[in-house]
């Protein structure tokens, strides 16, 4: 009887060890889309790397936890994360109110603008407000005023976008009379049509068009008129969770955080954006 | 499952059944053509004739469609200029005709090895009492090869265009938006993959249900020796008599 007494508070020890081992390496399964350079891509050596491969690894280390990084089309990424194919979407996805009826965001890790990119001998890399950053929530008559300003150059062009992103609504809901779209499954395959001539401009992220200018095949393209956010360009880039994992939410929230405050964000932006995409709070 | 929301999503996709019926009916129709072009090299017994067509079937089976489609629009798109020069940059610049190159190129590959196999199953007596009649060339070919060639054909044929059908979807990835491409979009709306996805499924069953039922409409129609004999009535007036 001792004997099974012992063996049994023997069990129940190691079980409650092995629980508390597992509390702490606890693992983070987080989607990124491999095809969105500089955010995320895949490497030559076929392993992703980006400014969100290297937060997210700084943002595991602050909430003691291990990480798991995983591709997965852009297209599928939010019911994948529903399925609970993993836990968090890190892939350069702002937040917007359509998204925020599915799923829930951390606070902002970064921010930028949106605009065209042109090549440099098409009327469009003449588009207005070169240089000049608009928001469409803090200043909208200003930046409706330039898109009106926008749209003789545009009308009847075909314009790029990826689909499902606050670049493809901003078209729909502000051009979609007056320009074509035709929607990609990745950036990536638009640049390839910019240069091809099958699309007369594309419209994406400020961040990732510059990534692209700097490719040597792509040294005519220009990124063309002002920068815009807010409205349907969402509040910032975040990390995507699950409505119900409110747990993980805080984590994040709480790592985020930290990484803002301690310039980890800053360092980071600028190493893979050249700018500081720091969200201003 | 709600149901309100799959018939909103049936009428958005049902947009894209002219696409996908169009890219497919293009794209077989000229793949029949090619592939007839390329079964009649591969029995001419020339070499000369006889190797680039195996080599093609080769090389078009063996590669996945979507390779095909991503080089013929993203690869060929690379060389814009000389395009240009040849005159053919107007047909590449446009995914459509890209998608119909692609899906053409691949259903020719298939399609040839279906007919060669028909044309091989014609039994030889039946050549040879043509020939005691005196048929030769083309005569032969028209009135009794072809006619049997294409009975014994048609039903791995029309699974080829089954197949070309379901393969449409894949144009969705050069920006054409058919029953497939729609459906992407829808569900990056309304993140509803699977209410989406069931109502794209059920399209494509029922465009395939109508293709197999004309198919084998032509099956009954070329094939009179294997149908019943019209049942004849006893005559019963005789019994009166």
């Amino acid at each position: 009887m001792k004997l099974l007494k012992a063996l049994g508070l023997g069990l129940l020890a190691s079980s409650l060890a092995m629980g508390g081992a597992a509390a702490q390496e606890r693992t983070v399964k987080i989607a990124t889309e491999g095809a969105y350079a500089p955010w995320n891509f895949t490497g030559a050596g076929g392993k992703l790397e980006g400014f969100e491969i290297d937060l997210a690894n700084d943002l595991c280390g602050r909430m003691k936890v291990k990480c798991e990084i995983v591709a997965q089309d852009w297209d599928g990424i939010i019911p994948a994360l529903q399925a609970k194919k993993y836990d968090a979407i890190m892939a350069g996805m702002n937040i917007t109110d359509k998204r925020l009826e599915t799923i829930s965001f951390s606070r902002p890790y970064a921010s930028g603008l949106h605009g065209w990119g042109a090549m440099k001998d098409s009327p469009l890399a003449k588009l207005a407000g070169e240089g000049r950053r608009f928001s469409l929530d803090k200043d909208a008559d200003a930046a409706k005023a330039m898109i009106e300003q926008w749209k003789p150059l545009l009308k009847g062009k075909t314009i790029g976008v990826q689909t499902a992103t606050v670049n493809s609504q901003f078209l729909e809901k502000y051009l979609k009379d007056t320009i074509t779209i035709r929607e990609y499954k990745t950036t990536e395959q638009h640049d390839l049509d910019l240069s091809a001539g099958r699309v007369d401009a594309i419209f994406a992220a400020h961040s990732s068009l510059k990534a692209t200018t700097e490719k040597p095949e792509f040294k005519d393209m220009v990124i063309a008129g002002g920068g815009v956010s807010g409205d349907v360009l969402g509040r910032g880039v975040a990390v995507g969770l699950r409505k119900d994992d409110a747990e993980l939410k805080a984590m994040f929230d709480k790592a985020v955080q930290a990484a803002i405050a301690d310039g980890t964000v800053q360092k980071l932006t600028q190493q893979w954006f050249k700018v500081d995409m720091t969200p201003q709070s | 499952m709600d149901f309100a929301f799959m018939r909103d999503a049936f009428l958005t996709l049902m947009a894209g059944v002219p696409l996908t019926l169009n890219l497919a009916l293009t794209s077989i129709v000229f793949g029949a053509i090619f592939a007839m072009l390329l079964a009649v090299m591969r029995m001419s017994g020339l070499k000369i004739l006889d190797w680039p067509a195996q080599a093609y079937v080769f090389v078009f089976r063996g590669t996945p469609l979507l390779v095909q489609i991503f080089l013929i629009y993203y690869g060929l798109g690379q060389f814009r200029p000389t395009l240009q020069e040849w005159g053919l940059w107007t047909f590449f610049r446009e995914p459509f005709w890209c998608a119909v190159l692609a899906l053409t190129l691949n259903t020719a590959a298939y399609g040839s090895e279906i007919i060669r196999g028909g044309l091989q199953s014609v039994p030889h007596n039946q050549v040879e009492a043509a020939r005691a009649c005196g048929m030769s060339g083309f005569l032969l070919f028209r009135r009794v090869i072809f006619p049997i060639a294409v009975r014994q054909a048609l039903p791995a044929y029309g699974s080829e265009i089954i197949l070309m059908v379901k393969a449409t979807s894949l144009a969705s990835i050069i920006t054409m938006m058919e029953v497939t491409g729609l459906a992407a979009k829808l569900i990056s709306q309304t993140f509803r993959a699977v209410e989406v996805f069931i109502v794209a499924g059920l399209i494509y069953l029922v465009l395939n249900f109508i293709i197999t039922r004309i198919i084998m409409a032509i099956e009954w129609w070329l094939s009179p020796h294997l149908r019943r004999p019209p049942a004849v009535e006893p005559r019963l007036e005789a019994a009166h008599v």
